[in-house]
C-alpha cells in the first residue's frame, strides 16, 4: 500500500464499447480517490457510466470493453494484472455486492455453498472450515436462524435475506473495498433501510472502502462521506454529502434534488429535467448537459467545461460555476 | 424426497396401464382378422370357433383384456404365430442385441455431445462453436439409414476395415463385447445410432449452457475470484437438469432400436424383430415388442423425472 493510504484511485478512466456496428463511449476521464473506510456514492441515472466505472474497477467487464487510464486499488495497477492476479484480487481485496440479490446468486447451490466457496478460494481451507464460516458470516450480518439458512438455497430466502448472504459472501475475506451497484434498488423500502443501516455499521467496524452506486439521493445521504454525480460518462459534481446536497453547484444536480420528492406541498408539481440523456455512441461536442440545461450558452454547447473547484473538497464541471461565460461573471446565472 | 420418487412411481402406473391397453388394442386396430392367417381359406365355421375358444377369442373384449394383463403380468406374452416361440423369449433375446449397441451410442453420444455442446457455448462464436454447431446440424440433418449406408460403403466395401452386417458368426449367442472379432461388428451400428442424438443433444447443451452463462450470477462468481473451471462447473451444473429431459428422451428412443439402422445392418434386436412381426402379421409379438419398449420409455422417463429433482433444488419435491 502507498503512504497516502488510497484504497482505490482512479486517474482518467475511459471505457470504450467496441463493436462492429458502433462504438460506445461509457465512461469519459473519470477520477477520484478513495481513502480506507471511506464511503464514496455515486449517483446517476440509468446509462451514465457509473456501473461500467466501478466494474472497471475489478476489470469485470466483458472482452469488448476497452479500458484506459489508471486503476489502482491498494497501490496495484488494476489494469496490469494477468488473470491470475486478478482472480486473486477479486473477492479477497475488493467485493462486490450486486443490485438483483434473486439472479446475482446461483439458484442449484445452497447459500452456505456459495459462501464457503469463496473462503476456500482464498483461503486454502477445507469445505468444513469453509461452511463452519459461512455460518459465522451469516451470524455476522444478522440473518436469523443461520443454521437453518446455511442450507437454505437463493430461492428459499426473501428478497433481504438473499442480500444480506450476497453482503456475507462479498464480506467474506474482510475486503478493503466494497463495491456495491444499487443494493438496495431491488428491495423493499423497509427491508432497503435495514440493509444500508447493516451497510453502514458493517463497513464502521471492518474500517473498508465502500463505493456505493445508487440513482437514489436519498439513499446517498443515508450512507455516503462523499458524492460524486454522474453524467454521460464523466464525474459533474463531487463533494462532501452534506455540502453537495444542501448546496449543489452544477445544474444537472439541481434538476436531480428539485426532482425528489420531499416534503413539498402535496398540489405542487414536482420539478423533471427535460429530455433525456445523450446516446454514447455519439460524439458529444461542449458539455454534455447543455441540451437539457436551462442555463446553457453558447460557450457550453461548444467547449467542454474544465474541472473547477468551488470550495474545500468540492469539484464541478460547469462553465456557469467556474464563471467563464464573462456576462454572469460574478453570480451563477441561476441563482 | 423419497415422498416424491414415490409419487411419481405411482403416477408411472396408470400410464403403463394405458400402454398395455393399447398394445391389446393393437389386435383390433391392425386391419383383418389375426386369425385368418392361422387358418386355411375353406375352415369350417367350427373349426373357427374351435380356434377362437382355444385362443380366447370368445369372450368379451375386456375379459380378454385381462387375461391378456395378467399372463403379461407373469411374464407370458403368447407365442409367435410365425416361429411357436414364446414371445417372451423373442423379445428379450432381441432387446439383449439392441442394448448392446444402444448402451454403446448413449455413451458415445451423451458424452461427445456434452462436452462438445459446453465448448460451444463457452466459446461463443468461436471456431470450437463454429465447428460444433456444424457438426450437429448435419447430425440431425442427414438420414440416419443414409448415413449407415455410406458407412458401409466406405469401411466395408472400400477400405475392407470393418463387417458391413450382422452380429459375427456366433450370432447373438457368441457375441462377446470383450472380443474385437465380436466388437468390429457393433462399431458401424453404432456410429449410425450415434449420430442423430449427438447432434440433438449438442444443440441443447449448447444452448443451455450459455443461456446460464449469460446469467447474473455468472458475474458474482468472477466477482468473488472464481477461476473459469469454476465457472465452467456452476454453469454446467445449472444446465444439468434441462439436458438430462433430452437426454432422457435420446435414451429411450435408442433403448427402443431402430428398425431401419437394425435392418441395414441385418442386427437382430427389437427393430428387427418388430420388422419381421409387421412383414409376417405376427400381432403376438408385435404387441409384447411394444409393450417391452414402452415400459422401457415409461421408466426411462421416470429416472429421469428423479435425476432432475437430484439436481435442480428449485423443482419443488413437494
Amino acid at each position: 500500500m502507498t503512504d497516502n493510504a488510497y484504497v482505490a484511485r482512479v486517474e482518467n478512466l475511459e471505457v470504450k464499447f467496441v463493436s462492429r456496428e458502433s462504438t460506445t463511449k461509457a465512461v469519459n476521464g473519470v477520477s477520484f480517490t478513495l481513502k480506507e473506510g471511506e464511503v464514496l456514492s455515486i449517483i446517476g441515472e440509468s446509462g451514465s457510466g457509473k456501473s461500467v466505472s466501478m466494474r472497471a474497477l475489478m476489470r469485470l467487464l466483458p472482452s469488448k470493453a476497452k479500458i484506459g487510464g489508471e486503476v489502482e486499488v491498494n497501490g496495484k495497477d488494476v489494469l496490469k494484472m494477468s488473470g491470475r492476479e486478478l482472480t486473486r484480487m477479486r473477492g479477497k481485496e475488493v467485493s462486490m455486492i450486486f443490485q438483483e440479490p434473486m439472479t446475482a446468486l446461483d439458484p442449484v447451490y445452497t447459500v452456505g455453498d456459495q459462501i464457503a466457496e469463496t473462503v476456500m478460494r482464498h483461503e486454502g481451507v477445507s469445505k468444513e472450515e469453509g461452511l463452519k464460516r459461512a455460518l459465522e458470516l451469516l451470524e455476522f450480518v444478522r440473518v436469523p436462524s443461520a443454521e437453518r439458512r446455511l442450507k437454505a438455497y437463493p430461492f428459499e430466502l426473501s428478497g433481504g435475506l438473499r442480500q444480506r448472504a450476497m453482503i456475507a459472501m462479498a464480506l467474506s475475506c474482510r475486503p478493503s473495498l466494497l463495491l456495491a451497484d444499487e443494493p438496495t434498488t431491488a428491495l423493499d423500502a423497509t427491508v432497503q433501510i435495514q440493509v444500508l443501516i447493516l451497510l453502514r455499521k458493517l463497513q464502521k467496524e471492518m474500517g473498508m472502502g465502500v463505493i456505493f452506486v445508487t440513482h437514489d439521493l436519498g439513499v446517498a445521504a443515508q450512507i455516503a462521506d462523499k458524492v460524486a454525480v454522474m453524467y454521460a460518462g464523466r464525474i459533474v459534481e463531487m463533494g462532501p454529502v452534506r455540502d453537495l446536497l444542501r448546496n449543489p453547484l452544477h445544474p444537472y444536480t439541481q434538476g436531480m434534488l428539485a426532482s425528489t420528492v420531499h416534503g413539498q406541498d402535496r398540489n405542487t408539481d414536482i420539478e423533471a429535467i427535460p429530455g433525456s440523456p445523450p446516446d454514447m455512441r455519439n460524439e458529444i461536442r461542449g458539455c454534455a448537459f447543455a441540451p437539457r440545461c436551462k442555463h446553457a450558452t453558447e460557450l457550453c454547447r461548444t467547449t467542454e467545461p474544465p474541472e473547477t473547484s468551488p470550495g474545500e473538497g468540492r469539484a464541478v464541471r460547469c462553465h456557469l460555476v467556474s464563471g467563464m461565460t464573462g456576462a454572469e461573471q460574478d453570480a451563477p446565472a441561476y441563482a | 424426497m423419497l415422498n416424491y420418487i414415490l409419487r411419481r412411481v405411482a403416477y408411472a402406473i396408470p400410464i403403463s396401464l394405458g400402454v398395455t391397453i393399447f398394445c391389446f388394442a393393437l389386435v383390433y386396430l391392425a386391419p383383418g382378422d389375426p386369425l385368418t392367417r392361422l387358418l386355411p381359406d375353406d375352415a369350417t365355421a367350427e373349426t373357427i370357433a374351435l380356434i377362437k375358444a382355444a385362443y380366447g377369442f370368445d369372450k368379451p373384449i375386456p375379459i380378454q383384456y385381462l387375461n391378456w394383463l395378467g399372463r403379461a403380468l407373469t411374464g407370458d406374452l403368447g407365442q409367435s404365430i410365425q416361429t411357436n416361440r414364446a414371445v417372451a423369449d423373442e423379445v428379450l433375446i432381441a432387446l439383449g442385441n439392441t442394448i448392446i449397441i444402444s448402451t454403446a451410442a448413449v455413451i458415445l453420444a451423451f458424452t461427445l455431445a456434452f462436452v462438445m455442446g459446453t465448448v460451444a457455448a463457452y466459446y461463443n462464436g468461436g471456431v470450437a462453436d463454429r465447428v460444433a454447431t456444424s457438426v450437429s446440424v448435419l447430425g440431425v440433418s442427414i438420414p440416419n439409414y443414409w448415413f449407415g449406408i455410406v458407412l458401409i460403403i466406405i469401411f466395408a466395401v472400400n477400405l475392407r476395415w470393418l463387417p458391413a452386417t450382422g452380429m459375427g458368426p456366433g450370432g447373438s449367442e457368441g457375441f462377446s463385447i470383450w472380443e474385437w472379432s465380436s466388437v468390429k461388428f457393433a462399431i458401424l451400428p453404432v456410429l449410425t445410432m450415434a449420430m442423430v442424438p449427438i447432434g440433438i443433444i449438442m444443440r441443447s447443451t449448447r444452448s443451455a449452457v450459455s443461456e446460464v452463462l449469460s446469467q447474473d450470477f455468472v458475474q458474482t462468481l468472477r466477482a468473488k475470484g472464481m477461476g473459469e473451471a469454476a465457472v465452467l462447473r456452476h454453469a454446467v451444473r445449472n444446465a444439468l437438469p434441462g439436458v438430462l429431459a433430452v437426454m432422457g428422451l435420446q435414451f429411450g428412443y435408442l433403448m427402443g432400436g431402430s428398425i431401419l439402422i437394425e435392418t441395414i445392418f441385418t442386427w437382430p434386436g427389437t427393430g428387427s424383430l418388430l420388422n419381421q412381426a409387421i412383414l409376417n402379421r405376427d400381432i403376438p409379438v408385435l404387441q409384447g415388442t411394444i409393450l417391452v419398449l414402452a415400459l422401457i420409455f415409461v421408466m426411462t422417463n421416470l429416472a429421469v423425472d428423479i435425476l432432475q429433482t437430484a439436481v435442480d433444488p428449485r423443482i419443488k419435491r413437494g
